[in-house]
């Protein structure tokens, strides 16, 4: 079947139920939290009107128990699905864990939303990252495209290595904010993803399983062994399935760092999310005015591609690390990341951490070209002025 | 070994064996016994959801299972909620669920799991209405932990956080309703049984099994570890628990509510039966064992009241 794409015009958060539709997802269990509520409303109306078929569709009483339920329905056998945001992700941590050691191939979409207190529904990417060490894959979409893509793909990356895995948006930069996307006609989304195959179901009743059992000290090391190496084997499988994407409908996600007119830029813009639309048109602009820069968007961050981090590391001068997000007593988060995964490698350009954009302070092409005169600046005299740069601080 | 057919008809328990040797329950368990008894009425074709609880470590550690059903351990909080889970799947995957011949979806949570830490998911299992039966096996405390007090340990227990001294202890509330608490979000089926009476439990659990959407079991059942009593004595305990009417059996139906005592026109044996066999009830004075009392006497005297007015 030629591929014709369906236009629409949908928010980041309709993107994502479209594409929850288009998976056949079978289990949806979720908990309303501002800015994710228009993707299970969305769900919900699929259901109402008959759009979808055999989804069960699980109104909890919490976003713990949103995650226990998608739990239950993916152990059991279903393609499960949720989606949450900062609170509601937070109060999930614990069943983040039980998803990824029981491997559970779940995937859930998370309206980045900055942590109170103070009290905020806007972008921020703590509540996320703060999630860095529960065993899910996660993948950052700049804009709503790569939301539908993103869940698409997500679900097959994680049926394939038994990881559940996050898709992370922008809370109302792309949740709530309208754009065209591209949709996969149903047959050919079932010819990418065919239904799940699972290895273990609850519903073998001629030989039964326990999930979860007790492991003593004897076993317990081993079965982290075999998640670690399910994420080294997740990285593999994300460079097949982006490429089989880009060759079925036309955008390559091959790259776990998307690299944006790298190929001769002195230093680049490093980043994730939809704050890399607005860099990659501010490196436009700049090239215009002179500057030699690119971006490098890092689109999967668990698990973290160290490889493609140190083929751009060794071919530019610096990198600026925009942080939207930031681990009290230390840094941003993947500053923290990026040099930890360069130390043993050789390549060390200078790199700067910007601190941009918390709890949806505006981040716009005039501040990448002021962050691009700091880093130039760096740059000539060899040395970094200040590590951390809190750059929207009011002074 | 195989029972021959002629003794199976005589025998008022099927028959069907799940629960095998090996297990690593303490003595005189009354949780395993009622595991066992509800594996024997629903048999293989179960999914069964443990919560962190005694009955996690009972089955056995990896690789080994003492149990022959498909196990899901999860989290404390969760049974409710895992449950759901586990039943929507069945139905999109297109299993027949509950019934004689569906798929049972069981819940086995303590009673810390169900009154305190559980009790959001429990509810929300509950009002969402999900075809799958709930059994809570309530031997008072946080047993799997050592012995802590739970929202269902009752008035005058010793445990390891509500110490008793020589002359006084620290448990002075009484004993949490949660059938109560079941019984507010009006679902078709809730019950009491006790591991002492193994036919009622079996023929609530079959009840449950017949009725559409959420059943809820609340099971008495002693731990002689955690209630310092004597580990052949659990059975007889669990009796008394029932003569005296500490807790009484019933069933809530359909909106109606049908007291079971094995002895219906006896009249409760004094609460001191109850207390004798247990070194958690040692610290009580005289005045403490009459405050339970009244205690009892009031929760009896209300339940029938209830039989009586919605019978």
């Amino acid at each position: 079947m030629e591929y014709k794409p369906i236009r629409k015009v949908v928010s980041g958060n309709y993107a994502a139920a479209y594409a929850v539709k288009d998976a056949r997802v079978q289990v949806v269990a979720a908990y309303p939290i501002t800015p994710q509520t228009s993707i299970i409303e969305k769900i919900a109306e699929f259901l109402a009107n008959g759009e979808v078929e055999n989804l069960q569709y699980v109104p909890v009483e919490s976003e713990h128990s949103a995650m226990a339920a998608t739990i239950g329905a993916s152990a059991t056998g279903a393609r499960a699905f949720t989606a949450t945001s900062a609170q509601g992700l937070a109060l999930m941590h614990e069943m983040l864990h039980w998803a990824a050691g029981a491997r559970l191939p779940i995937v859930m979409v998370d309206v980045n939303r900055a942590m109170a207190p103070p009290w905020s529904v806007w972008d921020d990417q703590t509540d996320s990252l703060a999630q860095r060490d529960t065993g899910w894959m996660q993948f950052y979409a700049e804009n709503n495209q790569e939301v539908y893509d993103g869940v698409l793909m997500a679900f097959k990356i994680a049926e394939t290595v038994n990881v559940p895995a996050m898709v992370v948006e922008s809370a109302f930069i792309l949740s709530h904010t309208y754009d065209v996307v591209e949709m996969i006609p149903q047959e050919l989304v079932d010819e990418f993803l065919p239904p799940r195959k699972p290895l273990y179901t609850l519903t073998n009743f001629d030989n039964p399983i326990s999930v979860g059992a007790l492991a003593t000290p004897a076993d317990y090391y081993e079965f982290r062994y075999k998640l670690a190496k399910a994420h080294e084997k997740a990285k593999k499988v994300i460079k097949e399935v982006g490429k089989e994407f880009g060759e079925m409908f036309g955008r390559d996600y091959s790259q776990m760092i998307e690299l944006y007119r790298t190929d001769d830029a002195d230093f680049v813009f490093m980043g994730m999310g939809s704050l890399m639309g607005t860099v990659k048109q501010a490196v436009d602009i700049l090239r215009e005015e002179g500057y030699k820069v690119g971006a490098a968007k890092v689109r999967w961050f668990r698990p973290f591609p160290k490889e493609e981090l140190y083929e751009l590391a060794k071919n530019v001068q610096g990198i600026a690390v925009l942080d939207r997000n930031f681990s009290f007593g230390q840094e941003g988060i993947l500053f923290t990341e990026a040099k930890g995964a360069l130390y043993n490698t050789g390549a060390k350009p200078l790199m700067k951490n910007y601190i941009v954009g918390l709890g949806g302070r505006d981040f716009t092409v005039n501040d990448v070209r002021k962050i691009a005169d700091n880093m130039k600046a760096v740059i000539e005299k060899g040395e970094i002025d200040v590590e951390v740069d809190w750059y929207h601080l009011k002074r | 070994m195989e029972i021959p057919e002629t003794i199976k008809k005589k025998l008022t328990l099927p028959a069907d064996e799940h629960f095998y040797a090996g297990h690593t329950a303490c003595q005189g368990c009354g949780a395993s016994l009622g595991l066992r008894y509800v594996l024997k009425a629903y048999g293989r074709k179960t999914i069964v959801t443990i919560p962190a609880c005694c009955s996690t470590i009972i089955a056995g550690a990896w690789p080994y299972s003492t149990l022959d059903a498909n196990l899901f351990h999860t989290a404390f909080e969760t049974t409710g909620a895992v449950m759901g889970g586990i039943e929507a799947a069945l139905k999109a995957m297109g299993y027949k669920v509950k019934g004689e011949d569906g798929i049972m979806v069981v819940g086995w949570a303590g009673d810390g799991g169900t009154a305190d830490i559980g009790l959001q998911a429990l509810s929300g299992f509950l009002e969402r209405g999900h075809d799958a039966v709930y059994i809570m096996y309530d031997n008072e405390a946080y047993m799997n932990t050592g012995i802590q007090r739970s929202g269902s340990t009752p008035y005058g227990a010793w445990t390891t956080n509500t110490p008793g001294g020589k002359r006084h202890f620290l448990e002075k509330r009484h004993k949490k309703k949660v059938i109560d608490i079941v019984i507010a979000h009006e679902i078709p089926y809730a019950a009491t049984a006790s591991v002492a009476y193994p036919e009622d439990f079996i023929r609530k659990l079959k009840t449950a099994q017949k009725t559409p959407g959420p059943s809820f079991i609340q099971l008495f059942s002693p731990c002689p570890t955690g209630w310092r009593s004597p580990t052949d004595k659990s059975i007889e305990i669990a009796r008394l628990a029932v003569q005296t009417a500490y807790f009484p059996l019933f069933e809530y139906k359909d909106g109606k509510y049908k007291i079971n005592m094995p002895n219906p026109k006896k009249e409760p044996k004094p609460i001191e039966e109850f207390l004798k066999y247990q070194g958690r009830f040692k610290y009580m004075t005289k005045e403490d064992i009459e405050i339970l009392q009244a205690w009892v006497n009031h929760e009896w005297e209300k339940l029938k009241k209830l039989a009586e007015v919605f019978g």
